[in-house]
C-alpha cells in the first residue's frame, strides 16, 4: 500500500463566537468543529445533581451496615460516577494529553479500502469496540471477588475504571491512531527500543496462553457433569456452520438476518437441552468428565484455528456479539425491575484474614488481581491498538470509544458483582469452594459452609439439593470458576421479571450458554491471534524461519497453531486435574498476566507522553502504572516467595516434594501418589510462569524508565508519530450531535447528494 | 405511530451497520468515489474477499 504524503496544508479557520470551524480545502465544508463554549448553567446544575445523587448512593453502599442494601444503589453510584468521570476527567485528559485534531485524517480515512479500513459511524464503532473488549473476564472476576464482600470490589471496579482502565484504553487508542494503527508490540519496539520491545512481545504471547487456558477452565467448570449445558453448547457448532453456509451460498451479506435465525436456534437448543438431559441416552452421551471436556475444547480450538474463517469462526462471532449485547441489556433491565437485596456482607472476614476458600491472599493485592477486567484490563490495549483505529472516523471520537467503551465494561462488571452478592452466602461458598474443602456432596458441603461462620441461617443438605434441582442440575457443590454462580444469580434476577419460577432452569442454562459461547469465541479468536504473533516473532529471527512471516503458508500456520494450542491445552489439563482446585491456583496467575499486560501498555503510553514534552501531565498515565506495578509485583512476589503454602507456589512445591521424598503417598490435598506428583509438577509450572511474567514486566518498565529519563534530560527523542494527512471527511465528536455539528453535517450531506447526482447523469 | 416506526427503523439500521449488513453498500460507494467507472466485485465475491483477507489477520476478542 502506497503511503500517501501530506499535501501542503490549506488549513482555513473561521471563528463564530466561541466556535471555530476548520477547513482543509476551501471547496469543502469544514472538517472540524472546535467548540470552546464554557459549561452552561444548565449543565452545571445537572452535574451538581448527578454528583449529589452519586454521593448519596455511595454513602448508602458504604455505611448502611447491618441492613440489607438494595442493588439499585450500586447501579446509581456507578452511573453517576461514570458520568462525572467522562465529563470531567476524560475531558481533562483529552485537553491536556490527547489534543485531538479533527483536521488530521485517521488511519481509517487515509487507507480507506471499503473492507478493513473504513471510517465508521461513532455509535456503530462504539458497539464494535465494546463487543471486542467485553468478554467473560468482567463477569467472572467480580463473582470470585465477592468472597471479600461487595464493598471492596465495587470501589475498585468503579474507581479503577475511571482512573486506570479507561485511561489506558483511551491513551493507547490515541497513540496507535497517530501511528497508522500500529499494534502494541510494534509501538513498544518503536518507543522502548529493541530489548524492551522484544520483552513486550514475549510477555504478550505468554500472557495470551495463560488467559486462554484459564478461560477454558471456566467453561469446563461450568459444563462438567451437566448434560443440559454440554448439549446446548455443542449445538452452537452446527448452528454456526449452518449460518456460515447460509452467508456463503444462500444470502451473502445478510448478517443480522442470519444472526436472528441463529439466536432463535440457540434458544431452541437451550430449551431442548432440558429434554435431552432427561432422557437416558442424553444423560449418557452428554455427561462428560472435566478431562474429556478439556480434550473436546482442545480439539475444537485447533479445528477452529485452521478451518476457513467463514465456516465456523465468523458466524460464531456474529452470534456471540448478538448475545453479548442482548443479554447484558436484559440483565440491566432485570436488576432495575427486580431490585434485589444484597446478601453478601460489605466486607467479609476473608478480606483481612486472607484465607478465603475461593482464592487465597489478602485484600491487597489479591482483590485487585482477581478483578482485572472491568477495572483495568491490559488485554484491551490489543484492541485499542491495531483494530479500532482502522475504523475510527475522527480523533475527537476517541474519548467516546476508548474511555466510554471501558466505562460500559465496568458497568457489566458491577452487574456481575450484584448477581453474585444477592445469593445466600452459604450457597455462594457451596458453589465456589474447591471440592477438596466441600467434599463434593451436599451433606459434607453443608457441614463445611456452616463451619465458616457466615451470616444468615445455616444451610442444610436438603436446601443445597433443592437449589440444584431448581436450576435443572444434579449438584451445585464446588461448581467453581464463577460461571455457575453468575448463572444462578442471573437466573434469580431474570425469572422474577421474565417468565416466573417455571423458567428458572431455562434462565440458568441460558446464562451458562451465553458465557460459554463467548469464552469459546475468545478461545478460537485468541488462538488465531496468538498464532499470528508466534509466526511473526519466529519469522523475525531470520534464517529458514523467515518463511513463517508469509501468513498464507499452510504448513507454517498448522505448526504454529499446534504449538499455541498445545501450550494452553496443557495448562488447561493441568488446571482441571489439579488436586488443589485449578481455578484456585490459576486464576491469580490470569489476573496477574492481564494486569502485567496493562503495565506494559501504560509504560509505553507514559514514555510517549514524556517524550512529547508533557511531563506536567505524565501523572495521568503514571499513577495507574505505579499502582498497577505495586499490585502485580507484590502479588508476584507473594506467589513466588511467600512462606504460606496456600499462597506461595514454591513453598507448596517444596512441602509436597519433601513429602514425596519421605515416601508418603498422601499429603495435604493430594490423596494418592499420582496426585502428589501432579501437585509437584503444577506448582513448578505455576511458579516458573510467575517468575517469567514478573521479569518481563520489570524489563519493559526499566526500558521505559531509561527512555523517560533520557527524554527529561533533554536528549533528542523523536516519537514515532506519522506525518499528519489533511482530513476530507466530517463526523460529530460526542454521542449527541451538537447544533453546530448538525449544521456542518447538513453541508456535507448536501455535497454528497450533489455528487451522487452528477455521477448518475 | 410514525415516530415508533422511525425509531424501529433506526434500531434496525444500527444493528445492520453493527453486524455488517451495510458493508457491501459502503464498499460500492467507496469504489464509485475512488474508482468511478471501473468494474467492482459482486456482493458474493466481496464477502469471499473479506473472509480471505481475515484468514491472514485476526481480530482479538478480549477475555
Amino acid at each position: 500500500m502506497a503511503s500517501p504524503t501530506a499535501a501542503p496544508s490549506d488549513r482555513i479557520e473561521e471563528t463564530e463566537g466561541r466556535i471555530t470551524y476548520v477547513r482543509t480545502d476551501k471547496n469543502l465544508p469544514p472538517v472540524a468543529v472546535i467548540d470552546r463554549s464554557p459549561i452552561t448553567v444548565r449543565h452545571k446544575l445537572i452535574f451538581a445533581a448527578i454528583a449529589v445523587l452519586g454521593a448519596l448512593a455511595w454513602a448508602i453502599i458504604a455505611f448502611f451496615h447491618g441492613e440489607t442494601v438494595n442493588a439499585v444503589w450500586f447501579v446509581i453510584a456507578a452511573i453517576c460516577t461514570y458520568a462525572i468521570g467522562y465529563r470531567f476527567y476524560a475531558r481533562l485528559i483529552e485537553m491536556k494529553i490527547v489534543r485531538p485534531r479533527d483536521d488530521h485524517a485517521t488511519p481509517a480515512e487515509v487507507f480507506e479500502n471499503g473492507t478493513d479500513y473504513m471510517p465508521t459511524d461513532r455509535r456503530v464503532l462504539f458497539g464494535h469496540h465494546f463487543a471486542a473488549i467485553a468478554g467473560a473476564g468482567p463477569l467472572v472476576g467480580p463473582v470470585l471477588a465477592t468472597q471479600m464482600g461487595y464493598l471492596p470490589g465495587t470501589i475498585w471496579i468503579i474507581i479503577g475504571a475511571v482512573l486506570a482502565g479507561c485511561v489506558q484504553d483511551f491513551l493507547v487508542l490515541s497513540i496507535s491512531t497517530r501511528r497508522r494503527g500500529r499494534s502494541l508490540g510494534q509501538m513498544a519496539r518503536d518507543e522502548l527500543g529493541v530489548i524492551g520491545g522484544a520483552a513486550a512481545i514475549v510477555g504478550v504471547l505468554a500472557i495470551m496462553v495463560i488467559l486462554l487456558a484459564v478461560l477454558a477452565i471456566v467453561v469446563v467448570g461450568a459444563l462438567a457433569e451437566s448434560p443440559w449445558g454440554v448439549f446446548s453448547i455443542a449445538m452452537t457448532i452446527p448452528i454456526a456452520v449452518f449460518m456460515g453456509l447460509y452467508l456463503r451460498f444462500l444470502r451473502p451479506g445478510r448478517v443480522s438476518e442470519v444472526s436472528l435465525i441463529g439466536v432463535a436456534l440457540l434458544l431452541l437448543a437451550v430449551v431442548s437441552g432440558g429434554w435431552v438431559a432427561e432422557t437416558d441416552w442424553g444423560a449418557d452421551w452428554f455427561t462428560l468428565s472435566k478431562v474429556t471436556l478439556s480434550w473436546c475444547i482442545i480439539v475444537y480450538g485447533l479445528a477452529a484455528s485452521v478451518l476457513p474463517i467463514w465456516f465456523l469462526l465468523a458466524p460464531r462471532d456474529y452470534l456471540s456479539t448478538f448475545m453479548k449485547v442482548g443479554t447484558i441489556a436484559l440483565l440491566a433491565i432485570g436488576i432495575l425491575v427486580a431490585r434485589p437485596l444484597m446478601e453478601a456482607p460489605a466486607i467479609s472476614q476473608f478480606a483481612t484474614r486472607g484465607d478465603g476458600p475461593v482464592f487465597a491472599g489478602s485484600l491487597f493485592p489479591f482483590l485487585f488481581i482477581t478483578i482485572a477486567c472491568g477495572a483495568l484490563s491490559g488485554f484491551h490495549s490489543l484492541i485499542s491498538s491495531g483494530t479500532t483505529p482502522k475504523l475510527l472516523e475522527k480523533e475527537s471520537q476517541m474519548r467516546l470509544i476508548g474511555y466510554g467503551g471501558m466505562l460500559t465494561e465496568s458497568f457489566v462488571a458491577i452487574m456481575a458483582l450484584i448477581a453474585a452478592s444477592i445469593l445466600d452466602q452459604h450457597l455462594y461458598f457451596t458453589l465456589n469452594a474447591p471440592a477438596a474443602a466441600t467434599g463434593a456432596t451436599a451433606e459434607t458441603a453443608a457441614q463445611y459452609v456452616n463451619g465458616l461462620g457466615l451470616s444468615g441461617a445455616p444451610a442444610t443438605a436438603q436446601q443445597i439439593n433443592d437449589a440444584a434441582a431448581g436450576v435443572g442440575e444434579h449438584s451445585i457443590v464446588s461448581r467453581t470458576g464463577g460461571a455457575p454462580t453468575l448463572a444462578i444469580g442471573m437466573a434469580e434476577v431474570l425469572y422474577q421479571v421474565f417468565g416466573g419460577a417455571g423458567l428458572k432452569a431455562f434462565w440458568y442454562h441460558f446464562a451458562i450458554m451465553f458465557e460459554a459461547l463467548f469464552i469459546l469465541t475468545t478461545v478460537d479468536a485468541g488462538t488465531r491471534v496468538a498464532r499470528f504473533m508466534l509466526s511473526d516473532a519466529l519469522g523475525n529471527l531470520g534464517g529458514p524461519l523467515s518463511r513463517l512471516r508469509d501468513p498464507s503458508w499452510r504448513v507454517g500456520a498448522w505448526v504454529c497453531s499446534l504449538i499455541v494450542v498445545a501450550a494452553w491445552g496443557s495448562i488447561l489439563l493441568m488446571g482441571v486435574t489439579d488436586p488443589l482446585g485449578g481455578i484456585n491456583s490459576l486464576f491469580p496467575l490470569f489476573g496477574i498476566a492481564n494486569q502485567l499486560l496493562a503495565a506494559i501498555a501504560l509504560t509505553v503510553v507514559t514514555v510517549v507522553v514524556i517524550k512529547k514534552g508533557m511531563l506536567r501531565w505524565a501523572w495521568i498515565p503514571a499513577v495507574p502504572l505505579l499502582w498497577d506495578l505495586a499490585v502485580t509485583l507484590t502479588a508476584s512476589w507473594q506467589k513466588i516467595f511467600s512462606g504460606d503454602p496456600r499462597l506461595g507456589y514454591w513453598t507448596q512445591h517444596s512441602q509436597y516434594r519433601a513429602a514425596q521424598d519421605a515416601g508418603k503417598t498422601a499429603f495435604g490435598s493430594a490423596k494418592n501418589a499420582d496426585q502428589l506428583s501432579d501437585v509437584i509438577r503444577n506448582t513448578f509450572i505455576q511458579g516458573t510462569l510467575s517468575i517469567v511474567f514478573a521479569l518481563v514486566v520489570v524489563i519493559v518498565f526499566a526500558a521505559g524508565v531509561i527512555m523517560a529519563v533520557r527524554a527529561i534530560g533533554g536528549a533528542e527523542q523523536p516519537v514515532a508519530e506519522d506525518d499528519p494527512v489533511p482530513s476530507r471527511i466530517f463526523g460529530p465528536s460526542g454521542l449527541i450531535t451538537t447544533t453546530a455539528e448538525r449544521e456542518v453535517q447538513k453541508q456535507w450531506d448536501a455535497l454528497s447528494a450533489l455528487h451522487a447526482k452528477s455521477v448518475g447523469t | 405511530m410514525g415516530r415508533a416506526f422511525r425509531v424501529a427503523r433506526q434500531i434496525r439500521g444500527y444493528i445492520g451497520a453493527l453486524m455488517g449488513d451495510s458493508h457491501y453498500q459502503r464498499y460500492v460507494e467507496h469504489r464509485c468515489r475512488t474508482h468511478p467507472g471501473e468494474p467492482m466485485l459482486s456482493e458474493r465475491e466481496y464477502w469471499k474477499m473479506r473472509h480471505r483477507a481475515s484468514e491472514t489477520s485476526a481480530t482479538p476478542r478480549c477475555c
